[in-house]
């Protein structure tokens, strides 16, 4: 069997492609009285603000959203996803056949393409970017600088880990013909060939002003000074603590930018982003908390909600009594009212959850135990298993807000009052988030139940399911050889079609055994001012800005 | 003078170095792993190893003192955990703005405080007097926060008129040379960008300024009521002295030493009430990036940045001295 992936998808994209068309259209059509120019020529500024700096322009040394949110407009990579959606799609690679063993990847490039610094894209610079992942010095082979090379391909030519990576060579056959060989099946290359991380990035750039051996990689040239991608979006500057400036790139190979500018600026606070865009200082702004929606609505600015890709959940320490028991777990299943909770302290557009993933990722199945809430029949388990009135310490975090728990505090004080009300004295311990929540609650025993979640980094089952159980771990504090013994032998399947059962049946396993409670995948929100149009959110946050227009 | 100065300098290096020893060990006795915080969520057990052990956080801690010494001394003050960044770069970097911000709102606090302070002493029980009093009262229990909240929901969100947050409209392109944003502004003769960073401060100044406000009214008030009691003030006004002249030479001249001390003391207190008004308006100075630092267990930049932090108060407070004898030729003899 050999997979093309080619038509549909690309079929499909341009579809979506054109659909974003007809909504910008629409906006230029108005603007074109006052003289605004057409896509491609405008002269426009799109200001966008962050929630903080990125730490470095060189995308395969990142792991943080802000660096993937300015990569994203410099930097493409073999596959893309589909505007609105997890699923991967065409981007620098025009089409792909994997192998029936899963481990060879024939793929064929676009044509015509180039780097910003006018270098061609094709076979040879691909087969330059996966030999200088492989063979990254083990200075940067650490998980602050090549984490998601590392994870995903679990080794490198030399180092600690030589000799366990999955990737084995990279051919070229003329400009527009690559093929990628692993040595061991993994489903989700193709997926994972969406992360900004593995970015296609100039050869000739990289030569003259990177260093991976630098003692510093940071702050390398390249890093700061010279990305250098085929994104609709080349850089400018870059003034730390201020600004981070791209201008459009004329010779793009796609839609070509509509906006000639774009700047991304860090607004810490979530408050001060949403005022920032009601105000017009900015023209969008990522991360908007729950309560700031309506007034920011209410004053006439535009809210997008991301598809859910997220999952927030309540996490249980069974190392602590009287959670090893799995009556008291169901117990709190039941007392668990999820609606409320969402109603409550998460945006509008979330979904409740049945599962520790989201239902658009691989293997998410409807057929699982449920616990529908029902407060008598969480007081008939807690009084079954001896643990009525028992103490149950309650860890959240403070000062924070992720994209899958933007109001922890408030969560928590609805999920409290659910469970005080079924008869559990809950014991709160809150704490700061970084680091001493993450290092009590991931780093120690010393928690009881805990609110905790996830965002998808790509339309992977692996990413979520595998990250949370796949081993012995502090923060769930069980043994469940057969789960891991599961994940493990799931992951090892080459194609995602032939994973599916085998997640669906984990997905069952894990809400059998229960080790926490999904609670649901929270949409995090964007805002935009009055008249800004063609921004497609993205449920993995591949947002790219070429499509984006701001009229006067 | 000048010995004062230089012995007072001198001073300054063993509580410089005294002070390091206690910001090393101070930053590794907060609660928490740098490595984890580096690597967040995603962190592993054995990331965090590999991760320790490329910074040499696992190294008994005397090791690392003797290697932070070491590069102390040859003027290396480390580099950001998180960015990479050279501390001492990213000082110099984000430390004017800081001092804009403060010094606009020291300006304010001065300018305001002072006539506000010697009026109402001079008119003792009057209405405007017992406003001014109440008023300060009001500034000086009046939470930072809350205040720029509302300041912003007011000119803001309200009105309009004033931007919220960041040091200057991003779509204006300004050249930036020294960091001195308004500076910058009249040194390239962009007066947009001038009038834009004027603005930009506005806000923050004024929610900083409040607190000192408040305080050198009432200070200012109680000296000079003081003051204008003394002897020779009766005889200077009894000699037939202009009442201007009594007011500027002998009420006012006699009454600025403790206001002079306020200032310096308000001075230093401003940079660290910097740190919440610029968290807050999201003004990128030495405030909100010691902030995330310390969120990040930053080691690096958490010593270098305090260390900078205490020099700058230590110099500020010398100034004061400085200015006391200027002031008061009584304490430059003694």
């Amino acid at each position: 069997m050999r997979i093309n992936f080619s038509r549909g998808r690309a079929l499909s994209t341009v579809a979506l492609a054109s659909a974003a068309l007809v909504l910008s259209g629409c906006a230029e059509s108005e603007r074109e009285g006052s003289g605004g120019g057409e896509g491609g020529e405008g002269d426009g500024t799109f200001v966008f603000a962050g929630s903080a700096e990125p730490e470095l322009l060189d995308p395969a040394f990142a792991a943080d959203g802000e660096t993937f949110r300015v990569a994203r407009q410099i930097f493409e990579g073999l596959v893309g996803t589909e505007p609105g959606t997890a699923d991967p799609a065409p981007l620098l690679a025009e089409s792909w056949e994997v192998s029936d063993d899963g481990l060879t990847y024939d793929f064929t490039l676009q044509t015509g393409v180039k780097f910003h610094d006018d270098t061609d894209f094709n076979a040879e610079a691909v087969c330059f970017n996966f030999d200088r992942w492989y063979n990254f010095p083990e200075s940067v082979q650490s998980d602050d600088f090549a984490y998601y090379y590392g994870k995903l391909f679990r080794g490198f030519a030399e180092g600690e880990k030589a000799g366990e990576g999955i990737y084995e060579s990279c051919t070229a056959d003329g400009d527009d013909k690559v093929t990628i060989e692993l040595n061991k099946p993994f489903a989700g290359f193709i997926a994972a060939l969406s992360l900004p991380a593995l970015s296609m990035q100039s050869p000739s750039a990289l030569e003259e002003h990177q260093d991976d051996a630098a003692s510093n990689v940071n702050t390398t040239a390249y890093s700061t000074e010279h990305p250098t991608g085929t994104g609709p979006f080349q850089f400018d500057s870059w003034e730390r603590g201020n600004q981070v400036t791209l201008t459009r790139f004329d010779d793009y190979w796609g839609e070509a930018a509509k906006v000639e500018t774009v700047r991304v600026v860090a607004i810490t606070d979530a408050k001060a982003r949403a005022t920032a865009v009601q105000n017009g200082e900015v023209d969008g702004a990522d991360l908007i908390g729950p309560a700031d929606l309506q007034p920011l609505e209410e004053a006439g600015m535009q809210i997008e909600a991301r598809a859910p890709f997220t999952v927030l959940y309540l996490g249980m320490n069974q190392k602590t009594k009287p959670l090893d028991d799995i009556n008291v777990r169901k117990a709190i299943a039941h007392a668990i009212d999820k609606d409320a909770v969402a109603t409550a302290s998460l945006p509008e557009g979330s979904e409740i959850a049945v599962n520790f993933m989201p239902d658009s990722v691989n293997g998410w199945t409807d057929d699982v135990t449920k616990y529908e809430y029902d407060p008598d029949k969480a007081r008939q388990l807690l009084q079954e298993a001896g643990a009525d009135g028992a103490t149950i310490e309650f860890n959240y975090p403070t000062d924070v807000s992720r994209p899958y728990m933007p109001s922890p505090a408030d969560t928590f004080n609805v999920l409290r009052s659910q469970l005080e009300e079924v008869g559990l004295k809950i014991k709160p311990v809150a704490d700061v988030w970084s680091p001493d929540y993450l290092d009590k609650v991931t780093g120690s025993a010393d928690h009881g139940i805990h609110l905790l979640g996830w965002t998808g980094d790509y339309n992977d089952s692996d990413n979520f399911v595998g990250v949370f159980f796949g081993g012995e771990t502090d923060e769930w504090g069980f043994k469940n050889q057969e789960l891991f013994d599961k994940l493990s032998e799931a992951r090892g399947i080459p194609t995602v079609e032939e994973q599916t059962p085998l997640y669906e049946e984990i997905n069952q396993d894990i809400m059998d055994f229960l080790p926490g409670v999904p609670i649901a995948h929270p949409a995090p929100s964007l805002a935009f001012g009055p008249d800004v149009e063609g921004y497609v959110a993205s449920p993995v946050n591949d947002e790219v800005w070429n499509g984006v227009t701001v009229g006067d | 003078m000048l010995r004062f100065v230089l012995r007072r300098l001198a001073l300054l290096v063993p509580v410089l170095v005294g002070l390091s020893v206690l910001l090393f060990a101070w930053v590794r006795a907060l609660p928490g792993d740098p490595a984890r915080a580096l690597l967040g969520q995603r962190a592993t057990p054995e990331g965090i190893a590999r991760v320790n052990e490329v910074y040499g956080f696992n190294e008994p801690i005397l090791v690392q003192y003797f290697a932070y010494v070491k590069a102390l001394l040859s003027g290396d003050f480390g580099r950001s955990i998180r960015t990479g960044q050279p501390v001492l770069e990213s000082f110099v970097e984000k430390f004017p703005a800081t001092l804009e911000l403060g010094l606009t709102a020291l300006l304010l606090a001065v300018v305001v405080g002072v006539p506000l302070g010697y009026y109402a002493a001079r008119h003792q029980g009057r209405f405007l007097d017992t406003a001014i009093v109440s008023g300060s009262l009001l500034g000086v229990v009046t939470p930072v926060f809350f205040l720029a909240i509302l300041l912003k929901l007011v000119f803001a969100n309200w009105l309009g008129w004033l931007p919220t947050s960041l040091r200057q409209d991003v779509r204006i392109d300004a050249t930036h040379i020294t960091n001195f944003y308004v500076l910058d502004g009249i040194l390239t003769r962009e007066w947009d960008a001038v009038w834009d960073a004027l603005v930009h401060l506005v806000l923050p100044s004024v929610a900083l300024a409040t607190i000192p406000l408040a305080i050198i009214v009432r200070i200012t008030r109680a000296a000079v009521a003081e003051v204008v009691n003394e002897d020779y003030v009766r005889t200077a006004e009894s000699k037939g002295l202009s009442s201007r002249v009594v007011s500027r030479r002998h009420i006012l001249r006699n009454a600025l030493l403790p206001v002079v001390t306020t200032i310096g003391l308000q001075a230093g207190l401003l940079l660290s009430g910097a740190v919440l008004t610029e968290t807050v308006f999201s003004f990128n100075g030495i405030g909100q990036y010691l902030f995330q630092a310390i969120g990040q267990r930053d080691y690096p930049v958490l010593q270098g940045f305090i260390l900078f932090i205490a020099l700058v108060y230590a110099l500020i407070n010398l100034l004061v001295d400085v200015l006391y004898g200027v002031i008061d030729p009584r304490v430059r003899v003694s």
